[in-house]
Order: structure tokens, then sequence, then C-alpha cells
């Protein structure tokens, strides 16, 4: 038996079992970039994670063969297989129970613990390697435990402020930016510290800055959050996506294991990538996102000028457009996820194509609180996905539309982005619904969007606003629809 | 307050200012609203119709001595010197063109409202009369020619031979153009349109025409209407109107420009050119008329067989569907006049729209006989927007060119100054780094060319499969536990485990859930 663990072809079957997970994790998201493959993608990726952890358990075995201080190789599996067990248990019976439109907090918190597990490996690599390790080394553990602190509360922030437990408005301390500033200068003179006092002696003392900078990152990830609306939290999710990708790269350097490493980067540029298409979607760069104190509550922004009167109408007219139009477009946002609208809607979609009423759906980058959440809503309430529209795809065909339901979203269908010059959100792509013949608005009142912009669209002459709470309007009219 | 709904006087007036409907509408706004015996007859509005909406039906002298009288055509003579001095008169007035209606109104002391005066803006489409009844008449005009016109609008191919279908040119992309080019449309006809102002092309084929084009300069329409041509403009479009309305079966126009006579478009050459058989509506024959032939309320038959129609009256050819359009006009002013919604009428001047209706407006004492103010005509009012925005429009541009180059070496020399940078470091790190570091490098980038190619909306899927990779750092933690030195160090790597194992089943189980909801329909 120790012949077999220590065997260097134990070793070398490990490694090569490491590259072929790395390879399933890269098919696995490469089977993701479409619908047809996804589901392929998936299985992947838990086949490569499967083979990973057995791996791993072999590894440690090794390990543990070669270590002499440490516990009995049974009392070790035992432990892994506990853990392991009681995470297996808690993490099937939040991915069974999560409703669809609380993703982006299940996600948000789901990265808090990428982080915290970064934070205790890169502080048990330093307490196990201990004294006179080199330079390289430290400045990893250094570098891994800073980005996982601040996954870790950065993610619970978001997940608060997306449950609705922490008020969306952003946190604007006055000279929040040099606070931030003094964090980050002070976390590399402590990490330049630690380097210096470990590559000496290394009696112990490097745990003071280590924890030091642990207390500052967790206060920073809170701090960065918090200064951050609710409404540009799709790119906070991602960019946290990130982070926790980054700090288990970092956790791979440490422990030099090529598969954290890989897996890691993988990650880590996914949510570099969802960040920066959020980015681009709203026209905003991403340190004025990240930089945060965009947003409101709903208080109006900009100049007050006259739009003119928006028309009201009922439901009944509503569903009596709707069926005799030819073409519909629905364009939801994050009010349909609020109102819980999603499967009205899909009924309605179904009246609707029942009737041979075209009905297609355009969701805009940044509709929801997480990227693609529309879709996923739309796809809980079975609306089939060949229908559900990207803006760039719709937009075209949005001038021979008859009827646009504009259903919870506000920014994203806003006019002024185009129209005119000085808006916050100038240049920010839209959902050109104006240009449809007809334009019907669900909303509660006429309170201003997220980014607390005015939206003309309300008083354009083809526009005609439904208010009340999107699911009962949306119920009446598919009663109305008969 | 007291409003009288009189019966029209003018001969041949079919219309009513109120339905049964919109009198009861006026009612619910605080009003007393009575009706003149017959009023609504040939709007197919019978006085029990009234009664049984629970309106008082009574004599002319009550109608006229109401606080308020609404009614279709402007008062006579006769009618002003019935009103009440400081009583309110609504009606269709003219008053641009009608400066002596306008004297007698303000010698009588009353409030005039001109019905025909709603300036053309968004806030105020809901009492644009004048769009109510040029909606119904741009249809009659097209149910007239069809009347007229001895074959099918519609397209066919029967036993009997193959039926061209009729071509309809419509000129003036109004109102009335847009409806009678809606109506000519749904009963299988081509039609073409043409308007002096291009930004209507968009309308025009949202309708289902083609747009005909002139090649010249043209303005942008700033006051909802659209401006006489200067002469050159003229010439070019004068040839084009000769040639489509010859290829036409059906022409329709409906070109006005308020307060002036109707251009005359189509030259009697042109009627004298066009096939037998073929019909002409002129609907700005009140005004002259766009066509040489037509007579004002006349049809007319040319020698070559065109006939031209110069019917005025096409709106009230369909009196209960205008006189309830007219009526609901009516209400949605006494709305905007009746804040309160207790039958009290108050006017605020400093409104455009209640400004723009005011003709003549009674005086504080009027009641003694002192007149009225004339307050003809209103301050113009712009619809566009479009002008004014363009100036602070174009001082935005000049800062964002100012910033727009970018020198493109930069790039190159971050690139450069970073890969030095970089070099120099990897000179210090050990081996085993850089072996970690290429592995690094070429992971971020597959991981850049597989993501990208992810469709949007599996983005909340790819967040969550991302989720459960990163779980991945379970591994460190499992190692940790096999080498603990101590119970610390055990605690916190069995910990790093747990949350770690949360994330992979958490995140694989919720795609796969999420990926087994798409489906295709």
């Amino acid at each position: 038996m120790t012949d077999f663990l220590t065997s260097e072809h134990l070793y070398g079957f490990i490694q090569g079992a490491y590259i072929i997970a790395a390879l399933c994790f890269i098919g696995a998201l490469a089977g993701l970039a479409r619908h047809e493959t996804a589901k392929q993608g998936n299985i992947l990726g838990m086949g490569g994670m499967a083979l990973a952890l057995v791996a791993t358990v072999l590894l440690m075995a090794q390990q543990n063969e070669l270590t002499t201080d440490a516990p009995s190789l049974g009392v070790a599996v035992l432990v892994v297989a506990a853990m392991m067990g009681i995470g297996a248990v808690i993490g099937a019976w939040r991915a069974r129970t999560v409703e669809m439109t609380g993703m982006p907090e299940l996600v948000a918190l789901l990265h808090s613990f990428v982080g915290l597990a970064a934070v205790l490996v890169g502080l048990n690599s330093y307490l196990q390697h201990g004294a006179g390790h080199d330079t390289v080394h430290d400045v990893e553990v250094f570098i891994g435990v800073f980005i996982g602190a601040i996954t870790f509360t950065g993610s619970i922030v978001a997940n608060l402020k997306l449950s609705a437990r922490m008020k969306s408005a952003p946190l604007t301390l006055p000279g929040r930016h040099w606070l931030n500033l003094a964090i980050i200068v002070a976390s590399v003179a402590l990490g330049v510290w630690f380097a210096l006092v470990e590559g000496d002696d290394g009696d112990g003392v490097g745990i003071v800055p280590l924890l030091v900078m642990t207390a500052l990152a967790l206060v920073l990830g809170f701090h960065l959050v918090a200064a951050i609306g609710g409404g540009d939290m799709p790119v906070v999710v991602s960019m946290l996506n990130s982070y926790s990708g980054w700090a288990a790269a970092a956790a791979g350097f440490m422990l030099g294991n090529d598969l954290l490493i890989i897996t890691g980067a993988l990650v880590g540029s996914s949510g570099a990538i969802l960040s920066y298409i959020m980015c681009k979607a709203m026209n905003r760069s991403f340190v004025s996102v990240i930089a945060g104190g965009f947003g409101s509550d709903g208080g109006s922004a900009g100049e007050d000028r006259d739009y003119g009167e928006h028309r009201e109408i009922q439901a009944d007219d509503v569903a009596e457009l709707l069926a005799h139009a030819s073409s519909v477009v629905i364009t939801p946002g994050y009010g349909m996820a609020v109102a819980q609208a999603q499967y009205p809607v899909a009924e309605m979609t179904r009246k609707l194509r029942d009737k041979g009423v075209d009905v297609r759906f355009g969701i805009h980058p940044v509709a929801g609180r997480l990227p693609g959440h529309m879709n996923v809503l739309l796809a809980e309430a079975k609306v089939p996905y060949d229908i559900v529209l990207e803006m760039d795809e719709i937009n075209d065909d949005l001038p021979e539309t008859d009827v646009v339901l504009v259903i919870g979203a506000n920014d994203t269908v806003n006019p002024a982005a185009q129209e005119e010059p000085g808006s916050p959100i100038a240049g920010m792509p839209v959902l050109e619904v104006w240009n449809a013949k007809d334009v019907v608005v669900f909303k509660r009142s006429m309170a201003t969007g997220y980014a607390g912009v005015q939206n003309p669209l309300f008083f354009k002459d083809n526009t005609q606003m439904l208010f009340g709470d999107a699911k009962d309007k949306v119920n009446e009219i598919v009663a109305a629809l008969g | 307050m007291r409003i009288g709904i009189p019966r029209e006087s003018r001969p041949g007036e079919t219309l009513v200012a109120a339905t049964a409907k919109t009198a009861s509408q006026l009612a619910a706004l605080g009003y007393v609203v009575v009706v003149e015996r017959g009023a609504g007859e040939a709007a197919d509005q019978p006085d029990t119709a009234y009664a049984d909406a629970g309106i008082a039906v009574v004599a002319a002298d009550e109608v006229w001595s109401s606080d308020v009288v609404v009614k279709v055509n402007a008062p006579t003579d006769e009618e002003i010197a019935r009103l009440r001095p400081g009583a309110t008169v609504i009606a269709l007035m003219a008053p641009g063109r009608s400066p002596e209606l306008v004297e007698r109104l303000a010698a009588q002391g009353v409030t005039a409202l001109a019905m025909d005066a709603v300036p053309r803006i968004s806030r105020a489409q809901s009492m644009d009369v004048l769009s109510s009844m040029a909606n119904v008449a741009g249809y009659r005009a097209v149910i007239e020619a069809a009347h007229e016109f001895g074959r099918l609008f519609t397209g066919q191919v029967t036993a009997a031979g193959k039926v061209p279908p009729a071509r309809v040119f419509v000129v003036g992309a109004g109102v009335a153009g847009l409806a009678a080019i809606g109506a000519a449309g749904s009963l299988g006809a081509i039609v073409r349109a043409f308007d002096v102002r291009p930004e209507v092309a968009e309308q025009v084929e949202s309708m289902g025409a083609q747009f005909v084009t002139v090649d010249m300069e043209q303005e942008v329409s700033s006051d909802g209407y659209a401006k006489e041509m200067t002469a050159e403009q003229e010439a070019a479009t004068a040839a084009m109107y000769d040639e489509e309305a010859r290829a036409a079966d059906i022409v329709i126009t409906t070109a006005l420009i308020p307060g002036r006579p109707a251009p005359q478009l189509i030259s009697a050459e042109t009627v004298a050119a066009m096939r037998p058989g073929s019909v002409i509506v002129d609907m700005a024959a009140a005004n002259g008329g766009n066509v040489a032939a037509t007579v004002k309320d006349e049809r007319v038959v040319t020698a070559n067989g065109v006939t031209v129609l110069g019917y005025t009256d096409l709106a009230g050819r369909l009196a209960a569907q205008t006189s309830q359009l007219y009526g609901t006009n009516i209400v949605n002013l006494l709305k905007l006049l009746t804040p309160e919604k207790d039958g009290v009428l108050t006017l605020d001047m400093d409104d455009v729209v209640q400004r723009g209706i005011a003709v003549t407006r009674a005086g504080q004492d009027a009641t003694a006989g002192t007149g009225a103010e004339v307050m003809w005509p209103p301050p113009p009012v712009q619809v566009s927007a479009a002008p004014a925005a363009a100036g602070p429009g174009a001082a935005e541009k000049e800062p964002a060119a100012e910033k727009v180059p970018p020198d493109p070496r930069r790039k190159w020399y971050a690139a450069g100054l970073a890969s030095v940078l970089f070099a120099l470091l990897a000179a210090f790190s050990p081996g085993e780094f850089l072996g970690h570091f290429t592995v690094f490098a070429l992971a971020v980038v597959a991981g850049y060319y597989v993501i990208s190619n992810v469709a949007h909306a599996l983005h909340t899927p790819l967040m969550a499969e991302t989720n459960a990779i990163s779980g991945i750092i379970l591994v460190g933690g499992i190692l940790q536990v096999g080498t603990a030195s101590n119970a610390l160090i055990l605690v916190l790597a069995a910990v790093a485990v747990l949350v770690a194992s949360i994330n992979i089943f958490g995140g694989f189980l919720v795609t796969l859930r999420m990926l087994q909801m798409f489906r295709k329909g």
C-alpha cells in the first residue's frame, strides 16, 4: 500500500487526471455556448470535477504518507468525506429550492464561499509551511488571501443587496475613493513587511501583517460593493465571479497545482468578459461602475423638462390591441422578476401564439440583476428559447412590430439615451421600442428607473401606460383574451 | 354651470356636438347638460336616447341661455345675439379666416373657444377635432371614390379573367391622407402617396403605401402643418404630380395650408390626360381645392370622363361616427377646463392649449355688457423640439471630438513596457513559478475565447457553472486536511472543504436545473 501510494507512477497518474479534468472544464464552458450543447457541457463539467476529486484524494493520500506529523489517512478521509457530504446536502438543497427570481442572490452567495475557502486555504498554506519559505510563495499567499477576502465580503454585501436585506442605494461615504486607496496602499505596505519578515528568519511574526491585511481586505470588499447601486449588480456579480476565479488561481500558485490555476484563470476571464459586456451595454466604463455611487432609489435626477402628458390604457383594451396585432414584442425588465409576472406572461404568450400572433421577446443585456437573468425566468415559465431574442437581433424588427409590451423595464427602453446628449444614460444602447406602432408600458407609477432619469418614452404619441402590478395586469389580459 | 347643445342651423348639417354618451360624460364633470329638441336626429341620436341617458331635452331658448354653448359650426349672427353676455361658446370657428366673426363675438361679450384652433401638440391630441374629422373624412373619400369608380379596388385572378388592382395616389399625408391610404390599402388597391414634408415618409410606408419622392431639398416642418413651397420646388413637384395622376385610377388630394387658400396641385391638363372612369376626390374643396376642375360641394364629370368630387361634408356623411368623435373631443376639452370636476369652467391663459383656442374672452365684469377682449391670434406653439435639441447636441460634439484620437501607438508602448517589466520579474523568479505562470497565461487566453462564444441567454447558467468549477479550490482544502500538522490547520481546511463543496454541488445542480428549463418551441 505504501509502495503504491508513494510511487512515481501514481503521481504521474494524478497529474494526468488533472490535465483531463482541466480539459473537461474548458469543454464544459465551450458547451455552454449554445443551447443545444449546454447540457452536455454541464455533464462534462461534473465529470471533470469528479475526476479531479478522485485524483485529489489520491494525491492527499500520497502526501499524507510522506508527512510525518499529519493525522492518519483514515481520519483525513473521514473528515473530507463528512465535510463534503454536508456541503453536498446544503448545496443540493439550495440548488433545488432556489426561486429563479432569486438566482442572483444565490450566485452571489456561492461566490462568497469561494472567497472564504480561498482565505482559509491561503492562511493554512502560510501556517503549514511556517518558517523560512521563499518570497514568491509568501507573495502568492498574500495575494490569494487579499483577493479571497474581498470576494468574500463583497459577495455577501451583493447577496444582501440583491435579496433586499440591505438598502440597494449606494452607500456614499465622504472621501470613499480615498478610503479604498488607503486600504490598498496599506495592504501593499503590509505585503512588503510580510515578505521581509518571512524572508529573514520567519519566526511566526508574519502572521501579524497577514491577519491585519485580511481584516483590511474584508473591509474593502464590504465598502466597495456597498457603494454600488442595486441596478449595477449584474456587473458586480460578474466582477465577483471573476475575483473568485483569480482567488482560486492564486491558491493554485501557492499550492503549485496547475488544475487550480487553469480553472481559476478560466473563471477569472469568464467573469471579466461578462463584466465587460455589461458595462458596454450600459455605455459606462468598468471603473465608473466599480467606483460606485451611481443609481438611486427612484428619486428623479436631471432637469425637469415638460414632456407633456402620458395616456393611460386598461387591460381590456390591451387585450383587444394584442388580439388584433400580427406581431408583438415583449421587452421585460427587472420589474417582471419583482412582480413574479413571468408565468402569466408565458401564459399570455401561449394564448397569443395560438391565435397566430407572432410573439417574441427582446432582452436587453442588462435587464435583470444577473447577466441572462430574464432568459432564465422566461425559460422557467416554459417560454421557448427560440422566440427570446437579444437586443441587437430585435431592434431592426421593431419598426415592423404592431405592439410592444414593456413589462417592468425602464432605462433599457429609454429614448433619452439616443436623443438627449446631456442625459446620464446618453449613448447607452437601448431597445428602440418607440419605433413600433403601439407601445404599452406596464408600470407601478410614473417613478423613474434605476438611473433616476425621466423616460420620454412614456410621453410619446404611440405609448400608452398600464398602471398597476404587472402580474395582476397580465393576468387580466390573459382573462380578457379568453 | 349649464351646458347647452343646440341643433345645428346650417342647412344640410348632420352633426351634433354631443351624443347621448358624451353628454352624460359632460354631466359627470359636474355640469347640467341640456339638448335642443331634435338636435341629434340626423346623427342617429334621437331625443329619446338623450332622455334615456338622463339628459334634459329642451326648447331652443333654454339651450341658448346656457352658461356654455357647445356646437359644431361657427355661430351665426342671430345665434351670437341669443348668447348671454359672459357666456362661453365652443365651436369650429376658423378664426383666422373670419375676422368679422371674432369682432361680433367680442362685441357680444362672450368667451369664444375655437375647437379647430387646438395646437397640434401631443398633449392636445385628445381634443384635436380636426384630426378626428379628417380621419373620418379620409375614409369616406375612399368610399366615395370607390362608389364612383367602375372597377374593383383589389386585384384578382378569376375564372373570368384577371382583374388588375386599382392604383390610388394620395396627395398630402396628414391625418386625412393617412386615413385614406389605410382605407384604400384595406380595399386592396396599390397606394402611392406624396407629401412635401419628407419626414412623413415613414408614416406613409407604415400604412402600407409607397412614398413618392421628388429629388430636391425639403425642410422639416416645425408647427405640424405643411408649408407652401418655393417656386423651383414647385416646378419639380408639378411634373411629379402630373406623372403620378396620369398613372392613377383614383386621386385623393388633401393638401391644405393653414390660413391660406389650398394650393392647386393637379392642373386642368393633367385631369384631361387621365383615363376615362378615373375619380378625383378633392378634400381641399372647401378652401378652393387642389384640383383645377373642382367645384365646391359638387360632383363634376369632365369631358374625358373623369369624375371630380368636391364634397366638403365628407365627415358629415358619417354623422353618427363624427358626432361621437367630436363629442369625445369636447369632453376631453372640458375635462381640461374643469380641473376640479365641479361643473365650473375655468380658463387658464398660461396653458398653451387653452390660450391657443381662446378667440375672445369675456371680461371679469362682462355681465355688464362691456364686450370681450379679442385673444386671437395666439402666440405660436412649437410642436417639434427637434430644432431646439440640435443646439446643445451640436455643442456637445466638440469636446467629444477632442478626446477621440488617442494615439494608437500608446497601446504598443504600454504592451512593450509591460513585457519588459515582466521579463525582469521573470529573471528573478524560480523556474517552478514560471512553469505555473505559463499554464496560467494560456488558460486565461483559452478562457477568453471560450467564454466570448457563449450566448447571452446562457450567461446565468454560465455564471452558475463557473461558480461550480471555481469550487475546485476544494482541492487545496483536501490536500491541507491530509497534511495538517496541527488541529487549527485541520479545522480551517475542513471548513474550506465544506464551503467549497457547497459551491460545487450547488453550482452544478442549479446549472442543470436551469438548462433543463430551456426548451425550443
